[in-house]
């Protein structure tokens, strides 16, 4: 696209995108490293992880404001409005996944050494994986402006769902059996929780992005598979 | 730290091209087909076709030399003043067209009004200046005449100002006060459309603000052309907007798309800055 007349403007709207590109690397650090630490009872790590988030709210204050600061100078329009709202959406959203993935680590530290069972870990390892990807093809498809590959984004959120109410179950029978694993069972769960709720973030900055290139909103009806709001376990099952 | 909810493109989208939306339903006011325009050899306007609707703002916007004030110009065919300038084509004022020889240019410009970027009042009090153009073309008895005064200068927001100085000159007027005294004095010939040059270009933001507050009443009233070299101004008061680059219609649409998402790329170009 060609260079405003006015160069500022461009350093502006190149600022915006420098801090989310900079918040998206801290934060996918921050989700990686939280299922490192909840795994292996890794507590400096876990610790190391709840430190990294302060950068990401100082980068996110930072961002709201010079969006702001840009509406009021520039006027922004068409392409250049979308994207400075743009970008106040999508640092709000990465934000969110640190605080989230922080929480995780919060509560790697809160089970220490208690007993994990290795299925439970394995499942919440892979559906990090997949959220994690999520968040690396959605800022790329940000940085890239992709529709595509935000769009394929927006539609793979499924999985993830599906397999959080997996665990979801998986925990509830932990907890019936032995009353001793309700409180990691409990931490676990909210780890699962954390996971699947980083990977719908990651779908509202695929709609973002969407709007960002098409302005347009994509529909509203996402397919959603979380049935854990349903889903209950009775004694025996 | 709360994320800002927006349902973002509906928001935007009711805020730019005024509350009211764009009513592609309207009736065509005036129809351009074809429209040639040349100063001596020089080609300035080249085969526009466009429509303008029914008591919707139409804004014309396009860098320095584009030909949207030539175009604007030739609504009441004002060029004619000039006999090295010649307009080809049809102009369709509700069918009729204003082009053709067998038009009386004055009933035209009765029709038609026009307000220009520099305020130009007669040298005359502000109660003639408005009774003029009335007393041109109707022979009413005073009262009446106070009345269609009074009428005009309310309908230009200037009545309050302006109802204890009457008498007194035009040109007493502040550069807004002026401005909207030639606003009323062109609805004071009950028009049925008015062309906006840059109205407010020379006024500052309080006085182009009260402008523009005007177009937004007078809209229910009259069919208006505006040309203005301030986006953001476009994109608030008018419900379509032409694009015009090199005397040629690049692209023509409701305000909102064309400033939310416009076609062509030097639409875009042209509305966030990209060139001049």
């Amino acid at each position: 696209m060609a260079e405003h007349i006015v160069s500022s403007y461009d350093n502006d709207l190149q600022g915006l995108r420098q801090r989310i590109s900079e918040m998206g690397g801290i934060s996918e650090k921050m989700l990686v490293d939280a299922l490192v630490a909840l795994a292996r009872h890794d507590k400096p790590l876990a610790q190391a992880v709840i430190a990294l988030d302060p950068r990401l709210d100082v980068l996110h204050r930072e961002v709201e404001e010079n969006a702001i600061l840009t509406i009021a100078r520039r006027q922004p329009l068409a392409v250049d409005l979308r994207e400075t709202i743009s970008a106040i959406r999508i640092a709000g959203d990465v934000e969110r996944i640190g605080d989230l993935a922080k929480n995780i680590a919060k509560r790697a530290l809160a089970i220490g050494d208690d007993f994990q069972p290795q299925k439970i870990v394995v499942g919440l390892q892979h559906m990090n994986d997949l959220v994690l990807g999520q968040l690396k093809d959605v800022l790329d498809a940000y940085a890239q402006k992709d529709t595509a590959k935000a769009l394929d984004v927006w539609k793979r959120d499924g999985a993830i769902d599906a397999l959080y109410t997996s665990l979801f179950r998986e925990l509830l029978t932990y907890m019936m059996e032995d009353p001793r694993n309700i409180s990691f069972c409990t931490h676990l769960l909210f780890c699962a929780k954390n996971i699947e709720r980083i990977g719908d973030h990651t779908t509202n900055i695929a709609e973002t992005v969407h709007y960002l290139v098409t302005a347009e909103t994509l529909a509203i009806d996402r397919p959603k598979n979380d049935r854990s709001i349903d889903t209950t376990v009775e004694a025996g099952d | 730290m709360s994320t800002i909810a927006l349902n973002t493109s509906s928001a935007i989208g009711s805020a730019i091209g005024n509350a009211a939306a764009a009513d592609t339903g309207a009736p065509v006011r005036i129809a351009v087909k074809n429209l040639n325009f040349h100063y001596g050899d020089f080609r300035s306007l080249k085969d526009i076709s466009l429509d303008f609707y029914d008591r919707q703002v139409t804004a014309l916007i396009g860098p320095s030399g584009c030909g949207k004030s030539t175009l604007l110009r030739t609504f009441n065919r004002i060029y004619s003043l000039y006999p090295e300038q010649r307009a080809d084509g049809q102009i369709l004022l509700d069918g009729q067209n204003v082009l053709s020889p067998s038009i009386d240019v004055n009933e035209l410009r009765a029709r038609v009004g026009m307000v220009f970027q520099k305020p130009t009042p007669f040298p005359m009090s502000i109660y003639d200046n408005i009774a003029f153009g009335i007393k041109l073309y109707e022979r009413l008895p005073k009262s009446e005449l106070d009345g269609r005064v009074e009428e005009a200068l309310r309908k230009a927001a200037l009545w309050d100002e302006a109802k204890d100085k009457l008498r007194q000159s035009g040109m007493s007027l502040s550069g807004g006060q002026q401005q909207r005294l030639c606003i009323a004095r062109t609805i004071a010939q009950k028009p049925e459309v008015i062309l906006l040059d840059e109205p407010t270009s020379a006024l500052d933001p309080i006085s182009t603000g009260k402008i523009e507050e005007l177009i937004e009443q007078l809209r229910s009233e009259f069919t208006i052309v505006i040309v203005t070299h301030n986006m953001q101004q476009a994109a608030r008061i008018s419900q379509f907007t032409a694009f015009m680059y090199l005397g040629e219609l690049v692209e023509f649409g409701p305000t909102t798309r064309m400033f939310m998402n416009p076609t062509k790329k030097q639409t875009q170009d042209y509305i966030t800055g990209r060139f001049g």
